[in-house]
């Protein structure tokens, strides 16, 4: 006999199927579907062993391994200053400099390899792991600093009244509390500069291959989708081993955070002060050298009202900005209500499938951007040929924004009570208007700070696009790398006018999300 | 009687359809797709006389380097971007037509042009050529009395490797034709040798044409005598000198040159096949055809073109240019560069 209760639960089981299907699908189809055909095609090829891929994978391989460690080691060592000084001191101007410093990072990469060229940076193995360590120095001194600044002070004394001097009590107390976090944020800088695209191909070329621009100048420029698909298979098992090593960090170090508490800082005095000032003033003047630089060029010459021209080759530039605004609306939409789908179906259920299914979305954030788009052109021509399709664009941006959204609004649907809910499907509440008008309501907040991110990435993407879109449609990103590859000072102003106009609109974006104040920056 | 009338507005709308079906209707614009140095040398004047006589436009698609062009169209294939394709050359015509991206098309004009030249199935036509050459600063040779080497194989000596300038092959699409060149004269078994005697004669290898051509060169102000170019660099010499002068600072090597023809085709799924097959014997016609030396610097496939007076008289045209069939280059070029960088770099 079939109770009502029992009817109530079988709807409701229903109704969780119904809301996972949609990002399971969207994920599914534009994500792992690709990846599946991209092993496809590239272990038939490795398996084959076509002439010449061996020699080609170790040698873009290896670069592409000591170039990422070699970028994390002097991130690490040009952090260690400014969050010695961060994380010691309370002083005028800290909470600026902490901002300032997370700048670079939220800019996008076609905009950070313009400003270093616009400061004289030639295309060379120097100008890449200089870009880099500009590029994540936020993540170290973020990440760092928020535990060294929690450090018990008494554990420090402790260490001091048993006669050890200052370093020993670094070595020996401070450092093995600090490791985890450093693990951490290493693991984070090396994943990004492992799977670095658009800074490498700006600044290094062809000649610098990583394996991000290899594959891309195999899918795009050589059309060799089969070596292609077997760099890509180096590259995700590179990535997805830089991803388990950090989760492993990420476990730890919150347990870390559970020992110390928050303390007051001390303010420096003597010559201290001389050091804290000069160590601070120094790391943001370099941080923001090349944003200046790239500012004070793009004003020569009339680069900006150049913008809306019409250049024979790139067509007009300014209309490129049209096209991202309309792109990352498309997107943020996307992003936002399959995230919230996924959001809600995973904090509905607790149990391994929703965790699985967590992972699953997170998954396309993890996998570089290029995978992405080099899979979109290998496999989405079935069923039907989407491959010139345009909405691949704001599609592509979407999957890489929704584990943000994701991310954002999670914590907030799992902070609900259940009681809340039950009581008004008690009441008489159909699921739907239960979500709409208790989950909703108190989600709407986090949604929205989702929502910008997901509009910041999708303006500031450049590899996922630049497999997908067509000559006839530019976005931001991909018209400032075409103009950066046009011959003459007029068309690299442009790019330098068009990389300002995006850093702005970016910064815009982001200072309201700050101000929103739920998400944190540079934490991940 | 309502039946018969039924039926005849039947057929006749019937045969309205399939007239519109087969008998396209004139397109307003065609759009070109082309790689990028062939858009920059567009005019408004280019295809004035296919719009005066056809009244349909012409739109250039710029598609980035020739590798980048035919894999837009490849992605697009079925839905193209564009009615016509232009500029895909030997280096990755196979890839193209493994896709199956165009559609058959024998052009009117096509018998003017030297049948080594002609697809044989007609998918896509020449539309010119052009030679990468080793070029040489006339000066240097003439003041210090060295021999302007006549073969590839002398430059293996250190005198000569020393002084050249060659474009990277993975970056740059005349490095990558001179390779060719290598591949056509020493062959498999010896072309990595004839490399190696390069590196060690201490030979300069830079990533793109303007680097070599404006940095590296001596005529320029760099340090190497020798540069590989193209066979029409000496007339553009002249025409691009800021003095009037009456003959170019540079000249030719005949030897180790390399031809590279560039074809144009219909790209399948056009609803314009007809238009489109017009705009192809228009780019085959001499109105188009003598406008091809002076905007891009190669020579007209049509054997009726005239060539301009500058051209006429400074250019070279090798006798016997190496070629490679665009099969064998699909199946071996990245193995040759992979070669190439282990030995030049590795």
């Amino acid at each position: 006999m079939d109770t009502g209760d029992g009817r109530l639960r079988r709807s409701i089981r229903w109704g969780w199927v119904g809301v996972a299907t949609v990002p399971a699908l969207f994920v599914g189809y534009f994500f792992a579907y690709p990846v599946v055909r991209i092993l496809d095609v590239g272990l038939s090829e490795l398996s084959i062993g076509a002439s010449g891929l061996q020699a080609r994978l170790l040698r873009v391989g290896w670069f592409t391994l000591w170039q990422a460690s070699l970028s994390t080691v002097l991130t690490l060592l040009a952090a260690t200053p400014l969050t010695w000084a961060v994380s010691s001191y309370e002083f005028k101007g800290r909470r600026l400099a902490t901002a300032l410093v997370a700048v670079p990072f939220v800019l996008p990469t076609v905009v950070v390899g313009t400003a270093f060229l616009s400061l004289g940076f030639v295309q060379s193995i120097g100008s890449i792991l200089a870009a880099h360590v500009f590029f994540n120095v936020a993540v170290v001194v973020r990440t760092v600093s928020s535990v060294w600044s929690r450090i018990d002070p008494r554990l420090i004394e402790a260490g001091r009244v048993l006669g050890a001097g200052p370093w020993q009590t670094f070595r020996l107390v401070t450092l093995p509390l600090l490791r985890p976090a450093i693990a951490a944020a290493s693991s984070i800088v090396f994943l990004f500069t492992f799977t670095s695209f658009g800074v490498v191909l700006i600044l290094g070329g062809f000649r610098f291959a990583t394996l991000e621009v290899e594959i891309y100048r195999q899918a795009v420029n050589l059309f060799d989708l089969p070596l292609a698909a077997s760099l890509a298979i180096v590259q995700l098992i590179g990535v997805t081993t830089a991803l388990y090593v950090y989760s492993r960090y990420q476990e730890s170090r919150s347990a870390s955070w559970e020992v110390a508490g928050a303390r007051l800082l001390p303010r420096p005095r003597g010559a201290m002060r001389w050091l804290v000032g000069s160590v601070v003033i120094a790391s943001l003047t370099v941080l923001m050298a090349p944003l200046i630089s790239l500012f004070s060029d793009s004003l020569g010459r009339g680069f900006y009202t150049g913008l809306f021209g019409s250049d024979a080759v790139v067509g007009s530039p300014i209309a490129s900005v049209g096209n991202s605004l309309r792109f990352a609306a498309i997107a943020t939409l996307i992003s936002t209500i399959v995230g919230l789908m996924a959001a809600a179906a995973i904090s509905a259920r607790r149990g391994t499938l929703s965790k699985w299914f967590d992972m699953l979305l997170m998954l396309p954030l993890g996998t570089s951007a290029v995978t992405i788009g080099f899979g979109f052109i290998v496999a989405l021509d079935w069923p039907v040929d989407l491959r010139a399709s345009f909405w691949l664009i704001p599609i592509a941006h979407a999957l890489v924004a929704v584990p943000f959204v994701v991310r954002t609004t999670l914590p907030t649907l799992r902070s609900i009570r259940q009681e809340m809910r039950d009581a008004a499907a008690v009441l008489g509440a159909s699921p739907w208007r239960v979500w709409r008008q208790i989950d909703l309501p108190i989600v709407s907040r986090a949604a929205m700070v989702g929502s910008g991110f997901a509009f910041v990435v999708s303006l500031g993407e450049f590899g996922a696009t630049s497999f997908v879109a067509r000559p006839n449609i530019h976005t931001v990103p991909t018209m400032i790398f075409r103009l950066l590859g046009r011959p003459g000072e007029v068309s690299f102003g442009m790019a330098m006018a068009l990389s300002v106009l995006l850093a702005a609109i970016t910064a815009g974006v982001v200072m309201w999300l700050d101000r929103a104040r739920v998400g944190e920056l540079g934490r991940f | 009687m309502r039946l018969s009338k039924l039926t005849a507005i039947g057929i006749s709308a019937l045969a309205l359809a399939i007239a519109a079906c087969s008998a396209e209707q004139a397109p307003g614009t065609l759009t070109l797709i082309a790689h990028d140095s062939f858009a920059d040398g567009v005019t408004e004047d280019t295809f004035a006389a296919f719009t005066e006589e056809t009244g349909i436009r012409v739109e250039v698609l710029a598609a980035g380097d020739a590798g980048s062009m035919v894999n837009q169209a490849v992605l697009s294939k079925g839905n193209p971007l564009a009615d016509v394709l232009f500029g895909v050359d030997d280096t990755y015509l196979s890839r193209a037509l493994d896709e199956e991206i165009f559609r058959v098309y024998r052009s009117t004009e096509v018998d003017k042009v030297h049948p080594e030249l002609v697809d044989t199935q007609y998918r896509v036509t020449p539309i010119d050529y052009g030679d990468v050459c080793i070029n040489y600063d006339t000066a240097w040779f003439e003041s210090t009395s060295i021999a302007v080497p006549e073969r590839l194989e002398s430059l293996r000596a250190e005198l000569y490797a020393s002084h050249l300038s060659v474009e990277h092959p993975a970056t740059s699409s005349p490095g990558l034709a001179f390779m060719f060149a290598t591949i056509a004269e020493f062959g498999e078994e010896g072309w990595l040798d004839f490399w190696a005697d390069l590196r060690d004669g201490g030979v300069r290898v830079a990533s793109d044409w303007t680097t070599a051509y404006y940095t590296d060169f001596l005529t320029h102000g760099g340090p190497s005598s020798m540069v590989v170019s193209y066979a029409s660099s000496p007339p553009a010499e002249v025409v691009f000198s800021e003095e009037p002068i009456d003959s170019p600072p540079t000249g030719v090597i005949e030897a180790g040159c390399y031809r590279q023809v560039e074809y144009a085709g219909i790209l399948a799924g056009t609803q314009y096949p007809a238009a489109a097959g017009k705009l192809i014997d228009f780019m085959l016609s001499l109105e188009f055809q003598e406008q091809i030396p002076l905007s891009w610097f190669v020579f007209p496939a049509n054997q009726d073109a005239q060539l301009p007076s500058v051209f006429a008289e400074h250019v070279v045209i090798p006798d016997d240019p190496a070629r490679l069939s665009p099969a064998y280059i699909a199946e071996n070029r990245d193995r040759w560069i992979d070669e190439w960088i282990q030995v030049m770099e590795g």
